[in-house]
């Protein structure tokens, strides 16, 4: 007779949601095992190449859906590895956000007030920093050049960047073989494993079932490192307590699989999935009107040419973040680089006379690749995203070893959503097509759809079981003892960058995931301190959870 | 650069450069240069590897080439009846129609109604990947090779221990006001 594997906590996914969730119930006490679907790279096995098999296509995932192509993090660290490290908290009223359901989206508990503490700790453990301009590349200190010149206000925004570290080197997206960038690889992980939490990558989970003792038994595949098609063999844990972070574009896949095996799932689950508003607009300066119009000048007389050069995104435009605006109408803009490999063939030709992703006249526009700038909107969609039939493995049907896949998201953006682009879109061509600085594009959703690096809100938090499939604590409902903390359980967009506010929300859902894991008898605390020692964010928080955790 | 690999079946090698040849297009490599129409100066995607990069087997597209270029010289064949073009019988029909045919071939097959969008879209999106990534290739060495598409990019090279470090990349100096309700914690409040 074959003896399954036990542990108390099983965590799928190694993100925000699953790193967080994973150290604080491993220094509580907890066995925690954290099945990871991509690989364990770190350090300098970050490759600073486009070719196929570096550690740009094993870390990254981009699946094509009908309407909505997904970019995600596929890795041990998950979106930490391979994200910009922009990590703004979201404004105030986003969390008043009604969305097209008629009332409020977010719980009734969660406000930036009662959100800030927990923001707090996360700000204290990667940790956040504020830049100014001098750690602003050329790409950011243009954009904020325009914006000032179009009468507009521009921001550093706070990164999880250490600024000594970084070359600027713009490889991000492959992750960080500087180790300037703060992913969960130099936090939060190394200290789930100081406490005995396991790790093992290039373990895709397919389904969760139950067991007869009323906890769950997950059932894993183990994929093949170099072609994630292939299986490499098969298994199953069972855990009283199962903490869901696959990402946004595969826990509500996840979920969906195991409806055979555990029963109906809430109807929000794989529904009300948000692309975050975002939208992509090309510039393509002149150099000449740079110099000209906003004085900037790089050492050796060149006005700009710096697109390679920076840390993604640097300088962001707040100005349309203004509750009083109403819902729809409200964005941010973000300067930003997309790097090439994906990076080009969604940039259109202005004032093309043929094709305005292909053919001579792309080309021509390629030629000036160094002049370029990509402003990044996010925006309030409508939470229009519907996930249809499971594939038969995975959260896609992969196409290559690694990298691309088929989905099965589909997106059809609402007039709400359209809005918002198309006023964004018009924002940015004010601030840089003015006095014939540049010429604006956004990139086509004609080819692969819209798309979004930042999933959200698939299988969301809420007090509405109608519309939410986790309550305010993350679990989900009908289904105890399951918790859901990455980005499927954020509510809506949210007009700025989310990792904070994913990683603020997993913070907050720990306390009731140890309350939880305690009433099916794990012997388990809260009340660990930053993984790196520090107190003063646990300090804040104890307070507000006393009572609530059974310490 | 190198002309692509040779193969076992040309007819399908030169389908998929001329495919390829559309979506970004580069000079004729030599004068009799069939696959490239020439409609545009220094290597395109062809030059730059795409027929290498559609045939990787991390790609995935490889088991697909031969259908692909079939189907494609089906759709060309289609489009000349259908404009009554004269095609050249030397060559497979998408490399023999006309770079501005090829175009609206090609604007067909990837709208977004077209049944068969996905996989020409793939296709596409290979070419442009040989184009701006050389993804067939360490970026390093295509660099030093002198990789069309990363030349025409203008894509900096590495310092001599083969990484990218920027130490001058700042402007130095305050260009724009923050937003008046910014947080001290640097977030919109």
């Amino acid at each position: 007779m074959t003896v399954t594997e036990k542990t108390d906590v099983l965590v799928i996914g190694s993100g925000f949601g699953g790193a967080i969730a994973a150290y604080h119930l491993a220094a509580g006490g907890a066995r925690v095992v954290v099945l990871e679907r991509g690989p364990w790279l770190q350090g300098e096995e970050f490759d600073q190449d486009f070719k196929f098999g570096s550690s740009s296509t094993r870390v990254f995932d981009f699946v094509i859906g009908d309407g909505m192509s997904v970019l995600s993090g596929n890795c041990v660290g998950g979106g930490s590895v391979v994200y910009f490290a922009a990590m703004p908290r979201a404004p105030r009223f986003v969390f008043d956000r009604q969305g097209s359901i008629g009332r409020r989206m977010w719980p009734t508990t969660i406000s930036r007030d009662t959100l800030d503490p927990w923001y707090d700790r996360v700000a204290e453990a990667l940790p956040v920093s504020q830049q100014d301009w001098n750690d602003v590349p050329f790409s950011g200190g243009l954009f904020g050049a325009a914006c000032a010149h179009a009468g507009r206000t521009a921001n550093p925004v706070p990164v999880a960047i250490d600024r000594d570290r970084c070359t600027n080197c713009n490889w991000m997206m492959s992750g960080c073989r500087f180790d300037a960038k703060r992913s969960l690889l130099l936090n939060y992980l190394p200290a789930a494993l100081a406490h005995g939490a396991q790790i093992r990558p290039m373990h895709e989970v397919q389904y969760l079932a139950r067991t007869e003792d009323g906890g769950y038994r997950v059932h894993y595949r183990v994929l093949d490192d170099v072609d994630y098609r292939v299986e490499a063999g098969a298994g199953a844990i069972d855990a009283r307590i199962v903490v869901l972070a696959a990402g946004a574009g595969a826990t509500p896949v996840i979920l969906q699989r195991s409806e055979p095996h555990l029963g109906p799932m809430p109807s929000a689950v794989g529904r009300y999935f948000s692309g975050n508003g975002e939208r992509l607009n090309t510039a393509v300066f002149d150099e000449d009107r740079v110099r000209d119009v906003l004085g900037l000048s790089r050492s050796d007389g060149v006005p700009y040419e710096g697109y390679q050069i920076g840390k993604g995104p640097c300088v962001a435009s707040w100005d349309r973040l203004d509750g009083s605006l109403p819902e729809y109408q409200r964005f941010s803009l973000e300067q930003l680089y997309f790097p090439p490999g994906f990076g080009t063939i969604l940039a259109q030709v202005p004032d093309a006379t043929g094709p305005t992703w292909f053919g001579a006249e792309k080309k021509e526009l390629l030629r000036r690749w160094r002049s370029w700038l990509t402003i990044f909107t996010m925006s309030e969609d409508d939470n229009e995203g519907v996930f249809g039939p499971t594939p038969e493995s995975g959260n896609s049907q992969r196409l290559s070893q690694q990298m691309l896949g088929r989905g099965s998201l589909r997106y059809r953006p609402t007039a709400n959503t359209l809005r918002g682009w198309a006023e964004s879109d018009a924002a940015v061509r004010d601030i840089l097509e003015r006095d014939g600085l540049a010429r604006v594009m956004p990139w086509t959703n004609e080819v692969v759809g819209a798309y979004t690096v930042h999933p959200l809100a698939s299988c969301r938090i809420g007090d509405d079981p109608a519309t939410s499939a986790l309550d305010d604590r993350h679990e989900l409902r009908d289904h105890p003892g399951i918790f859901v903390t990455d980005g499927s359980a954020v509510p809506g967009a949210l007009t700025v960058n989310p990792a904070m506010t994913i990683a603020a929300l997993a913070e907050r859902a720990v306390p009731g995931i140890v309350r939880a894991a305690q009433q099916r008898g794990v012997q388990v605390r809260y009340g660990a301190p930053s993984p790196d020692g520090a107190t003063a964010g646990r300090r804040a928080v104890l307070p507000l959870v006393t009572g609530r955790t059974g310490n | 650069m190198q002309p692509s690999t040779p193969d076992a079946n040309p007819a399908v090698t030169m389908t998929l450069e001329a495919f390829a040849d559309t979506i970004l297009p580069g000079e004729k490599r030599w004068p009799d240069d069939r696959s490239v129409a020439g409609v545009s100066g220094g290597g395109g995607a062809v030059a730059s590897g795409a027929v290498d990069v559609l045939r990787t087997p991390e790609g995935g597209m490889a088991p697909a080439l031969d259908s692909l270029a079939e189907a494609l010289n089906g759709h060309a064949r289609h489009h000349a009846e259908k404009h009554r073009l004269t095609l050249d019988p030397d060559v497979p029909p998408f490399v023999a129609l006309a770079y501005p045919n090829r175009v609206a071939l090609v604007q067909e097959l990837t709208a977004v109604d077209h049944p068969e969008r996905e996989a020409w879209v793939s296709v596409a999106m290979f070419s442009t990947i040989a184009f701006d990534a050389a993804a067939h290739l360490h970026t390093v060495d295509a660099l030093a090779a002198g990789h069309p598409g990363l030349a025409t990019l203008g894509y900096y090279p590495p310092g001599q221990d083969g990484l990218w470090r920027f130490p001058e990349y700042s402007y130095g100096r305050v260009l724009a006001q923050p937003h008046p309700d910014t947080t001290p914690s640097g977030s919109p409040a």
